[in-house]
């Protein structure tokens, strides 16, 4: 490689997902205009989270995960620092500190640095066997823990939830599924298709408590049991807490960017201060944080655009969420719950299958769809359209090859 | 004797249903069916049959079968049922007198049934109120030739159509009513050029085969017939040495058509009709030696239906066209053995073998059949009949093989009378109709391919109808069952019959009895017949000479049966409906047949396949009336006439005139909540032949308001009654209910439940547009389908059908359970890449095709192209695909 004049330093904080895609979509807009640097928290290289279940259930190998090998980096002449969270920034000297006190300037930020896992604040929630899902290590900890056998509460029915709550029961470790709402994915699912989902979970061997708060975390130095609000008690060596995430703002905050639940940025996903943009989990656009991949990876697309200084903007996303591992097939996208709305249902028990088209004006305004999610990117392709669909109204339920077959 | 006939071959028979007699070739499977061809050699259908024809093979099922005699509904041995309807009928007899019997026969018996029936009834009970379905049919016919010829003579044959150069169809829907005999018109139509004429108020699949059409006003008939009496007078077309010779009346006839019809903008104005399309017809018809005119119900069923068939006939008397090659009247014959029982006088105003009341024929009949109380006067006719049971002056009834609570005008009315009999005998094929449901006394009479015996079609043709079936449970042929309660009643001497050939014998003996050739029925050449001489007989028109030969033709000699042996020109005064439509009924309500169903569908409705044509029961409307009236297409409407109402399936149709309504007489309650047309139809008579005016009773229609439409399909039938509309109909491995409801249920899922089988359910909800759908599955196979929709349009039941045929439902087929027809798309098997619904095969397919990455198979399908969560199976499956593949790369 030869050496040019002095090229824009591009440093990325965060090695995830979306500060991978970010770093790949830059690479194909303008390769070789930038210095790249990389800094990540964790000590490997971006790995795919979503995937997290899925090496916690043994269902792949740790390497599957891997998104890209420390080589990949080096063959694209980035410097890849892991291990070492950045701790300040210094948005007037244009510098980000790392934790081991080196300082790396910039010319142009992007912070990646995606979401924190809410630790609820329970009595014996620093006892030994209480863990969050949310990293490569957690999952360490959680293979370590299920070898012993021992039972596991999992604290969340949302997505992150089940999903560790299915990892670990496929590791046959007998786990009890904790919410505090009255249906699972309630941010998701409506309570008929969270009903349906509910069934095929303890199908599958996981106990479900709904409308159950955990009070207290028992145990000596360790786990041995969880107590519910109504006094219940679930004898247990494992807790996972699966609550939910907050965006992570620290290193943000430090360099005095403006923040609200997340980091604040605009349609070019910059933030208050320029040559500085956030992407993924951290950011807050337009009121809305995302915590999903979808919208994390069109903001990567975006934010490579905007500092090539091509024309381009972020919208916000429909938000569409898959169940992906649970080995229940769940989609959910647009409003699915549908209050003075209409809605057109279709319930397949005996296939474990739900499917609920809510439509409002004319057009499609959200679904849900749990067991058969076959022709789930249409239904968000027409949520995002706003096409009308009276004209195929009777064929919605029954996908785009009917509907289209119908002319 | 039938027992010992050999099953395996094919026997020849006849046809059960229309008045054609078509030839049927039956093959018994060895199981109770049979394979149904038609018979090459018959002459009415030289191998043709139509669509109830082919599918006789799929009724003889004994599903719906009475096979064992009952009493109050509680089956009971043979002997006790006897014993009952012979006490029955003795205790009657002696405390009200024999005239306070009587018999409602059918068209539909063998010749053989009817002539014991009569026999029985005439001779030895003494009652002369022995009448029949078939004065519903064509009995205006009947009275039109015994006035015109002096006896009941069709002088014409089916080979007449093709031999034609003009063939008329007056009141007849023969594509429907008469298929065969109507393709055998359409082939000479196609090869020679035959023009053909339509004339009936309703544009019918018969008119669109016509070379032109006169779509007449109700009653009109007369007026159009008439006029071209004069037209032909005009013109100077008449025979004038036939009309001389051979006939008489003309004067009187002409007199009266000039009178009132003797110019075409005369006719043209009273018929409703377009001048040139008046002169069209005059002129073809003045124009062509060989014209054949046929008639049918349009004629009949109608209160001038003699006057109506007198004035087509006149035609052809006053220009000698009749009983020659190509040129004639012709009946058309609504059953198979009419004929048969006008034969052997099953009708009330006849006594025997044509013979009537007078005291010369009294005699020689009582001689003939040694009776003790023959019956002094004719009797009452159909309707009179039924009036008579309702005023308690008949206080037993046995009918034979007909269901006159759905059939007979004022249907209502009738069921009503039934009910009030001191006894209601019902000889019957079906355990269940409306007519059998109300019987003290239910009798199992064989049925077709059962029974042995003749019958008569429209063209005067004997055939045999010969047993190819076993008799299942105790059923007994007819005749069995009459000669039985005589024997019990102290005649077993007169009626010792052995076989149905020892009947036929004696039948065809008194036809020739003293008969002198003043009798134009005379089948005595065929009363020496042996057994086997009888089972072999080959399809026969009469007169038969004693040689045994049959006659094709009669009249072209110009002999008539009259006393004078002339002819009679009948004098007809223009007709109209004999109720005038008023503010209150301003519609004239018309009925008749469908394509694929027979009278009121106790055989034809146990065929799946003829139920997809129609399935339920309708009236058809001019468009225009209908928009007026607020009656959408599928929606229903309430019929009213002063005599009843029914409830139907509105169908807008071009094909109607304006004020014209068109309602199918085969519905009864067996089938459908209110659809029988019966119930509508004026019980208003014909002077001459008691053939009730059954197309043309004044009517309204109104819009019935409904909230839901929907069908079930079900394999289990399901209980109907209840909801506000619903009819029947049979599909493979189950049958169908269409219906409507008339309020919202509270919960479709709690209503749903009650009316369905209990099982694994699927729904389909979209509560704005008001559908919903269940389907109900046991053991993985389909058990019920059920449609609702706040408007009539719902999916098409065809392929919902289909899926009872199958086993198990498997996972796409499920959920187009829902769709109504296959939803599409491939089945993908399961999901592989969420993001964007990769399934399986597609991966695999993918695969197939040379893919051997993770990143190949992205490029293909995009799985694993977004979150990538899937990527490690994606190289599973890329990695078991090529090693898989190894050894085949090897070679």
């Amino acid at each position: 490689m030869t050496t040019t004049m002095a090229r824009e330093r591009l440093v990325l904080v965060g090695n995830g997902m979306a500060g991978l895609k970010f770093l790949e979509e830059v690479l194909e807009l303008a390769p070789g205009r930038f210095d790249i640097t990389v800094i990540g928290a964790e000590p490997e290289p971006a790995y795919n989270r979503v995937l997290l279940s899925s090496l916690l259930a043994g269902e792949i190998a740790a390497g599957d995960v891997t998104l890209k090998s420390r080589a990949w980096y080096g063959e694209h002449g980035i410097v890849l620092k892991t291990g070492q969270p950045a701790v300040a920034l210094d948005s007037a000297r244009r510098e980000v500190v790392l934790a081991d006190g080196v300082t790396v300037p910039f010319d142009v930020l992007v912070l990646a640095t995606g979401s924190n896992p809410i630790r609820l604040d329970l009595p014996g929630q620093q006892l030994s066997g209480v863990t969050t899902f949310r990293t490569l290590a957690d999952v360490a900890d959680l293979k370590a823990a299920a070898g012993a056998k021992t039972a596991a509460v999992v604290i969340g029915g949302g997505l992150l939830g089940i999903e560790a709550a299915y990892g670990l029961a496929r590791r046959r470790v007998p786990v009890t599924l904790v919410h505090l709402m009255d249906r699972l994915m309630e941010r998701q699912l409506d309570a008929e298709g969270a009903a349906l989902l509910k069934d095929a979970l303890e199908a599958r061997g996981i106990k479900v408590l709904l409308q159950a708060q955990t009070r207290a975390i028992h145990g000596e130095g360790a786990v041995e049991s969880v107590e519910l609000a109504d006094g219940r008690r679930i004898a247990c060596g494992l807790v996972v807490m699966a609550v939910g995430v907050r965006p992570n703002v620290a290193l943000a905050a430090t360099g005095g960017l403006q923040i609200g639940r997340g980091i604040l940025v605009d349609d070019r996903l910059q933030t208050s201060v320029a040559d500085i943009h956030a992407i993924g989990e951290c950011v807050e656009h337009r009121s809305g944080c995302y915590g999903l991949v979808e919208p994390a990876y069109e903001q990567a697309r975006v934010a490579a655009a905007a500092i090539v200084n091509k024309p381009v903007s972020y919208l916000g996303s429909v938000l569409a969420t898959n169940l992906k591992v649970s080995g229940v097939p769940v989609f959910s996208a647009g409003d699915f719950e549908g209050a003075g709305a209409e809605a057109i249902i279709v319930r397949d028990h005996g296939a474990a299958s739900y499917r609920k088209l809510v439509i409002r004006d004319g057009r499609l305004a959200g679904a849900a769809l749990v067991g058969d999610t076959g022709d789930a990117l249409w239904y968000a392709e027409l949520i995002r359209t706003a096409a009308p669909v009276a004209a195929f109204r009777e064929a919605l339920a029954f996908g785009q090859a009917f509907a289209e077959a119908m002319g | 004797m039938p027992g010992s006939r050999k099953t395996s071959s094919a026997v020849r028979t006849t046809c059960p249903y229309c008045g054609v007699g078509c030839g049927v070739l039956a093959t018994p499977d060895g199981e109770g069916g049979a394979v149904i061809g038609g018979d090459p050699a018959h002459p009415a259908n030289f191998g043709r049959l139509c669509s109830k024809g082919a599918a006789l093979g799929e009724t003889l099922g004994l599903e719906t079968r009475l096979l064992h005699p009952e009493i109050e509904g509680r089956r009971v041995g043979w002997d006790q049922a006897l014993d009952r309807v012979a006490g029955g009928l003795r205790r009657i007899s002696q405390v009200h007198g024999p005239e306070s019997i009587a018999f409602y026969l059918s068209g539909q018996l063998l010749t053989e049934d009817y002539y014991v029936a009569n026999k029985l009834a005439k001779g030895f009970i003494g009652t002369p109120h022995v009448d029949t379905n078939s004065r519903l049919c064509m009995s205006s016919s009947v009275a039109g030739h015994r006035r015109a010829f002096g006896a009941d003579v069709v002088p014409q044959c089916y080979d007449d159509v093709e031999i034609a150069d003009l063939v008329v169809l007056a009141g007849s829907n023969a594509a429907w009513c008469h298929p065969v005999l109507f393709q055998r018109i359409q082939v000479a139509r196609a090869e020679r050029g035959v023009r053909v004429v339509t004339i009936d108020p309703r544009r019918t699949v018969t008119s669109e085969g016509a070379d032109l059409h006169l779509p007449i006003k109700a009653g009109t008939d007369s007026q159009l017939w008439n006029g071209l009496l004069c037209w032909l007078a005009d013109r100077a077309a008449l025979d004038w040495r036939f009309v001389g010779d051979c006939t008489e009346g003309f004067a009187a006839a002409i007199a009266v058509a000039r009178a009132a019809s003797g110019s075409v903008a005369d006719v043209a104005s009273q018929t409703g009709l377009d001048v040139s399309d008046v002169e069209t017809f005059y002129t073809w018809w003045t124009g062509t030696d060989r014209v054949v005119s046929c008639y049918s119900q349009g004629i009949n069923q109608s209160a001038q239906g003699t006057d109506k068939v007198n004035a087509i006939i006149n035609c052809h008397l006053a220009t000698g066209r009749i009983g020659k090659p190509g040129a004639g009247p012709l009946s058309l014959t609504g059953q198979p053995n009419a004929m048969g029982g006008r034969e052997v006088g099953g009708l009330a105003n006849m006594l025997a073998a044509h013979m009537g009341f007078s005291e010369v024929e009294r005699n020689r009949v009582r001689r003939f059949w040694g009776a003790p109380n023959l019956a002094a006067t004719e009797g009452m006719k159909a309707v009179q009949m039924f009036d008579a049971i309702a005023a308690g002056k008949i206080k037993a009834l046995w009918v034979m093989g007909t269901n006159p609570a759905v059939s007979l005008p004022r249907a209502d009315h009738v069921r009503a009378a039934l009910k009030g009999l001191d006894l209601l005998v019902v000889s019957e094929n079906v355990a269940s109709n409306d007519t059998a449901n109300l019987a003290h006394v239910r009798l199992p009479a064989s049925a077709w391919g059962e029974k042995d015996g003749t019958v008569t079609n429209s063209e005067r043709r004997i055939s045999r109808q010969r047993t190819f079936l076993a008799s299942p449970g105790e059923v007994r042929p007819d005749w069995w069952i009459l000669s039985q309660v005589a024997a019990r009643l102290g005649w077993a001497g007169a009626f010792s019959y052995r076989s149905a050939a020892d009947i036929f014998r004696e039948h065809a003996s008194l036809s020739g009895f003293e008969n002198d050739g003043a009798r134009a029925f005379n089948i005595s050449g065929l009363s020496r017949m042996t057994e086997a001489e009888y089972d072999a007989l080959a399809p026969v028109q009469w007169p038969v000479g004693k040689d045994g030969a049959g006659t094709e033709r009669l009249f072209a000699d110009g002999e008539f049966f009259n006393t004078s042996g002339r002819a009679r020109i009948v004098a007809i005064k223009p007709g109209a409906p004999a109720v005038p439509t008023s503010r209150d009924w301003p519609f004239v309500l018309n009925t008749g047949r469908v394509r694929d169903q027979w009278h009121t569908m106790t055989r034809t409705g146990l065929s799946a396949r003829l139920a997809v044509h129609i399935a339920e029961p309708f009236v058809e409307i001019h468009p225009g009336d209908a928009k007026a009236l607020g009656l959408g297409q599928g929606t229903l409407a309430l019929v009213e006439t002063e005599h009843g109402s029914a409830t139907l399936r509105v169908m807008s149709s071009g094909n109607q005139r304006p004020g014209a309504l068109f309602v199918p007489i085969h519905w009864s309650g067996e089938n459908s909540s209110a659809g029988r047309v019966g119930a509508l139809v004026q019980p208003i008579t014909d002077p001459f032949s008691g053939q009730p005016e059954a197309k043309a009773t004044p009517a309204r229609i109104a819009a019935l308001e409904m909230s839901h439409f929907g069908f079930v399909l079900s394999r289990r039938s399901i209980a109907a009654r209840g909801l506000a509309y619903w009819a029947r109909s049979h599909m493979p491995c189950g049958s169908v209910v269409h219906f409507a409801l008339d309020a919202w249920p509270a919960s479709w899922e709690v209503w749903s439940e009650r009316l369905l089988p209990e099982g694994e359910r699927l729904t389909y909800e979209d509560e704005r547009s008001q559908q919903y759908r269940v389907a109900v599955l046991s053991n993985g196979r389909l058990d019920a389908v059920l449609y609702v929709a706040a408007t009539p349009v719902l999916p098409s039941i065809e392929w919902l059908k289909s899926c009872f045929a199958l086993s198990e439902i498997g996972p796409v087929d499920r959920r187009s359970l829902l769709a109504g027809r296959p939803v599409g798309g491939a089945d993908e098997g399961p999901v592989v890449c969420a993001c964007f619904q990769v399934g399986r095969k597609r991966i695999d397919a993918a695969i197939a095709e040379g893919a051997c990455s993770a990143q190949d198979i992205g490029r293909v399908t995009r799985a694993g192209t977004n979150c990538g969560s899937c990527v490690p199976e994606l190289k599973r499956l890329a990695a078991s695909a090529s090693q898989a593949a190894l050894p085949e790369a090897a070679e």
